[in-house]
């Protein structure tokens, strides 16, 4: 009973579940008198619409209703709101188009949404939905972040006539210029960070119910973080009393990001379900997710590396243009500037940095936080650069990113994060022991003896965790709070039951948090239950993104668990006759210091319920608390991502034969859960550098990948069997010393297989290739260097 | 999906006449293709005619210098046959490298060519064999059957029944695999037979076709470096997001290789 619980690679509690079928996903949820929504999606990517007739339509069998933009308009149903505002180079706020949930007389990407029919059956739906006579003016469109700014490109919004949100940057700019001008060695790449499909297993999916009883809403929703959807929902879009409104986002089956915002769908069916009084469903199809959920990545970007002659490096420029899509998604605006620009201090003492980033619109699918979001970007821009620099300057790669890692903790970067922890060198040093660097070169011989060319790549990652304090947040244009809320209710027979606001997607919360809750209160997991995901259940928490989850969520629950313990204590203290300042606490026994006196939170617990023993006079009945937490720092994990690949030369082909991930990430709370975590993200980072790419035509703005046919998703047969393991700095800050896990493997991986891929080719002299690297891309830069010697 | 009616006939007779009198009817097979296409709304039959039920479409057999295969034979039952695996091991291993599990346990020989995807790999090895199409009326030799993209030499009502292999001396199968897709990005089918050499490449252009400049190196001499300098023009083959013509047209060469590699070696 008393063993530690943390730590330990305890099987995930919700896994029977998921396996048995016994899962409870949107698409589940059936409600008497249920209805179905399809959605009229814009087929052009940009045109005016002269008129839309849904005579046709409305008259089509099983047919309740249809809307289009000017019935929610009359309705007055706001936009889709931004959350997060910044503040241009010159103070300007961004450019904030309005994101009506059915356009308003224009639509901007192909999928954009029209108008919605609701009708008895999905199939009355989708057959209605073709009767809708939409007359469009089409208009030519614009699909690159790298056309939108030139003279003539077709513009989206009247209030940014050049395409353009905001021109944003961070940094010394005088200072890193001024370290250019004396740099000894300059190092410049100009590259795509490609744009990804999110891709979750289960698709987008709403059901919408109004009982007009008690003038309220329920909502289920595939979603990350249902109190946010609902107060963006209510308080920016419906105009509907918060209370009013129950948002559930039940089992869902992964996120990635793109459940984390509040869209047109969820918003447009919870309206309708008042309108027509009837529960409505809708359940993306893959093909809509392909076309309609946020898009990631997506930047062109300039850098340029100045070091000495030692190979120190002196300061860092970055240009970039950040494609954001047609409109702007929830948290669009600040991924490629508060997540992005401020990573670029890598795990690197660089004294000066300056980034700059142009958001732009263009006729795609909305582009906000993806896996990693803003983090893999600055990795890339890093990690590419330092490569390139060391076979530049002829300095080893490992020893060139040795001389210039940072050591002395805390550590301000020129580009506004504190480091609390870190011990780069450690995990540096356990990577390259893991992939056996030392045995490298014989296999590099052996490969070529096979006539294959073998190459090494590094990548020694930083990202930032539970995105923190709301005040700062807040002073640089983020809208929201960034804390978290958990409530323990310690049940009258000693069990328990934790609300958290954190929201399980895939991440295992239901077991690591009960981890937590066991080792402290001293009993088996299986006593302890983890609800998440109602706002009807739990207190107002922030959701999961950007690997928060048990940095913040965690801690609030530790937080509430610390108040048990204090109230358990006063309580253990009248039990025990005992002074409160006598009693000792440890994993479930309070304990009379000296003395073999103790009872244990059970029975703590029923003298709380039961309190015939108890001190009423002092302290109220119950043994239930509650915490928010608010971070006083980001978490800092950081690692080395070691890839060894092998390329065909004849095919270009590259396959990946070792991957090895040493990661940080502080104490760890389930090892088995952690590991899952990164072989997700390293088979996400992998698939950016080599097979993913969201491809839209650029001159029809048609979506080319939309479906698995044409978009490439990473398989099994893709990856090597990883090697990973852990370097444990424990976080400074909070008190379980964690950092957090989920986005690491896609943050590292990219750049070090690309980087694999430059050292196999390097000798060919090939500098740079673009992602993914295609086994036609491979090719061609072998072709290309072999054409310029010979013309040499 | 919209609505259709379904037929389940036992008889290829009674196929053929749903067929006839539906003039909006297709016939269903495996399902690999079709099925996902009336999901998306691409096709809207009237009428499906499912040939699921009849025997006489099913079967393999090894009989002398050819082995017969089914339309209605599952890719599963070709990579599994010991009978495929005596006579034509690479037929075998071809089937065995189509599409996933799930597609190979449901797709067919027959339901293959009648579509006549042009990255499928089944139509480089019933042209790269020199195989003969049977259908309900007739036989049809595979030179004359392929004739474009997605289109083939069967006529309405007319019904793929089975395909005759010739036993070659050495045949194989190389594959350069879409990484979306899995389908055929090139692949190239090489056999040699009683007097002739065959080379038939899919994936790369509108429609399976032969290199017969490769056949003539190598019917003068069937090993791979023959073929080191011959290249199928880029001019015609297919170039989208996944390869130019021109990288597909080095692939060719380099899959042709790789194929009288493999069939030099009996691999």
């Amino acid at each position: 009973m008393n063993a530690p619980v943390i730590g330990q690679p305890i099987k995930r509690k919700e896994d029977y579940r998921f396996l048995t079928g016994s899962g409870m996903y949107t698409d589940d949820v059936t409600l008497p008198g249920q209805t179905y929504a399809y959605f009229v999606r814009s087929p052009h990517a940009h045109a005016t619409i002269r008129s839309i007739d849904v005579s046709k339509a409305r008259a089509a069998p099983g047919v309740i209703a249809i809307f289009t933009g000017d019935d929610l308009a009359r309705a007055k149903v706001g936009g889709l709101p931004c959350g997060w505002l910044i503040t241009d180079v010159n103070g300007q706020p961004m450019k904030e188009p309005p994101h009506p949930p059915l356009a308003q007389g224009k639509v901007r990407y192909v999928g954009d949404h029209v108008a919605v029919v609701i009708a008895e059956t999905l199939n009355q739906a989708k057959d209605a939905a073709e009767l809708v006579d939409v007359d469009y003016a089409t208009l030519p469109a614009v699909v690159n972040a790298g056309d939108a700014r030139k003279p003539g490109a077709a513009v989206l919004h009247d209030i940014a006539p050049d395409n353009t949100c905001y021109v944003w940057a961070l940094g010394d700019k005088a200072a890193v210029d001024r370290a250019f001008a004396g740099a000894d060695h300059v190092t410049t790449l100009e590259f795509t960070n490609n744009r990804l499909i999110p891709n979750a297993i289960e698709p987008r999916a709403a059901v919408a119910q109004y009982s007009r009883g008690d003038d309220a809403y329920t909502l289920y929703v595939a979603n990350q973080n249902p109190h946010v959807e609902r107060l963006l929902m209510t308080a920016f879009v419906l105009g509907l009393p918060e209370h009013k409104v129950r948002v559930i986002a039940p089992d869902v089956g992964g996120g990635f990001g793109s459940k984390i915002y509040l869209y047109a769908e969820e918003t447009v069916i919870t309206w309708a379900a008042k309108q027509t009084g009837r529960p409505i469903k809708w359940t993306a199809e893959r093909s809509e997710s392909f076309l309609s959920d946020a898009h990631g990545r997506d930047h062109l970007t300039k850098a340029e590396l100045a070091l000495d002659k030692n190979g120190t490096f002196l300061a860092m420029r970055v240009i970039t243009t950040a494609n954001m899509g047609a409109y702007l998604s929830t948290f669009a605006s600040c991924i490629p500037t508060i997540l992005y620009a401020t990573l670029l201090a890598g795990q690197y003492t660089t004294p000066a940095i300056y980034c700059q980033v142009t958001a732009v619109f263009t006729n795609t699918a909305p582009v906000d936080a993806y896996r990693g979001a803003g983090r893999p970007e600055a990795t890339y821009v890093v990690e590419r650069l330092v490569d390139t620099a060391a076979r530049e300057t002829g300095i080893d790669r490992a020893e060139i990113r040795r001389r210039n890692f940072i050591t002395q903790f805390p550590y301000q970067t020129p580009v506004a994060l504190l480091y609390d922890t870190g011990n780069y060198e450690a995990t540096l040093a356990e990577a390259m022991k893991l992939a056996d660097v030392a045995g490298f070169e014989a296999r590099r011989k052996q490969a070529e003896d096979r006539g294959k060319l073998r190459g090494l790549g590094y990548s020694t990652y930083i990202e930032a965790c539970g995105l923190a304090p709301s005040n700062v947040a807040g002073s640089l244009g983020g809208r929201a709070g960034l804390f978290e809320a958990g409530e323990v209710r310690v049940h009258p027979t000693g069990t328990v039951t934790v609300f958290t606001g954190s929201h399980s997607h895939g991440q295992g919360h239901e077991t690591t948090f009960a981890q937590v809750v066991a080792d402290r209160l001293g009993m088996p997991v299986e006593n302890i239950d983890i609800v998440h995901g109602d706002t009807g259940r739990i207190l107002f928490g922030m959701g999961t993104y950007g690997s928060r989850s048990i940095a913040v969520g965690g801690t609030a629950i530790v937080k509430a668990l610390d108040k048990i313990v204090a109230k358990g204590r006063k309580i253990a203290a009248h039990m025990l006759e005992a002074a409160e300042a006598d009693i000792e606490f440890d994993r479930g026994n309070f304990k009379v210091a000296g003395t073999d006196k103790s009872v244990t939170i059970g029975q703590v617990a029923f003298a709380a319920y039961v309190p015939h023993n108890y001190p009423l006079d002092k302290l109220e009945p119950g043994l239930n608390e509650s915490a928010f937490y608010d971070p006083t720092n980001f978490t800092f994990p950081a690692g080395s991502h070691l890839c060894e690949v092998e390329i065909d030369p004849e095919t270009g082909q590259t396959r990946i034969v070792n991957f090895t991930a040493v990661d940080d990430f502080g104490k760890i709370i389930n090892p088995m859960i952690v590991e899952g975590q990164v072989h997700g993200g390293l088979a996400q980072g992998i698939g950016q550098a080599l097979l993913e790419a969201c491809v839209y035509d650029p001159e029809s703005g048609q979506l080319l990948t939309g479906t698995y046919m044409d978009y490439a998703l990473p398989r099994a047969d893709d990856l090597p069997s990883f090697r990973v393991a852990t370097k444990e700095t424990p976080c400074t800050h909070n008190p379980l010393g964690v950092k957090g896990c989920g986005e690491a493997g896609a943050i590292g991986a990219p750049a070090a297989v690309i980087n694999a891929i430059i050292d196999a080719l390097a000798p060919l002299g090939v500098r740079d290739i673009e992602m993914p690297a295609t086994a036609e891309r491979v090719w061609r830069a072998m072709q290309n260097t072999r054409e310029l010697k010979k013309a040499a | 999906m919209r609505a259709f009616d379904y037929h389940r006939p036992a008889t290829l007779k009674e196929a053929a006449s749903l067929l006839r009198k539906n003039e909006n009817a297709r016939a269903l097979s495996g399902g690999q293709s079709l099925i996902p296409a009336l999901k998306l709304r691409l096709a809207a039959p009237a009428a499906l005619v499912d040939l699921g039920a009849i025997e006489e479409l099913r079967g393999i057999k090894l009989d002398g210098a050819v082995l017969t295969v089914g339309a209605m034979v599952r890719h599963s039952e070709v990579a599994t046959s010991r009978d495929v695996a005596i006579g034509i091991p690479a037929l075998a291993r071809l089937a065995e490298d189509i599409g996933d599990r799930q597609v190979r346990n449901m797709g067919t020989l027959g339901g293959a060519l009648a579509n006549n995807d042009p990255a499928a790999d089944y139509p480089a090895a019933v042209l790269g064999l020199g195989a003969t199409i049977h259908t309900n009326k007739r036989a049809i030799a595979a030179d004359k059957f392929f004739l474009g993209l997605y289109e083939t030499a069967l006529k309405r009502g007319e019904i793929i029944t089975s395909v005759a292999f010739p036993l070659p001396k050495r045949a194989a199968y190389a594959k350069f695999a879409n990484p979306a897709s899995r389908f055929a990005l090139v692949g190239v089918f090489v056999s040699e037979g009683a007097g002739s050499v065959r080379v038939a490449v899919t994936g790369a252009a509108p429609c399976v076709f032969r290199a017969k400049d490769m056949e003539k190196k190598l019917a003068a001499n069937f090993a791979p470096d023959v073929l080191a300098k011959v290249r199928v023009p880029p001019d015609g083959l297919n170039s989208d997001i996944h390869a130019s013509a021109e990288y597909r047209a080095h692939l060719i060469t380099v899959m042709a290789k790789r194929a009288v590699a493999a069939a030099v070696a009996g691999k």
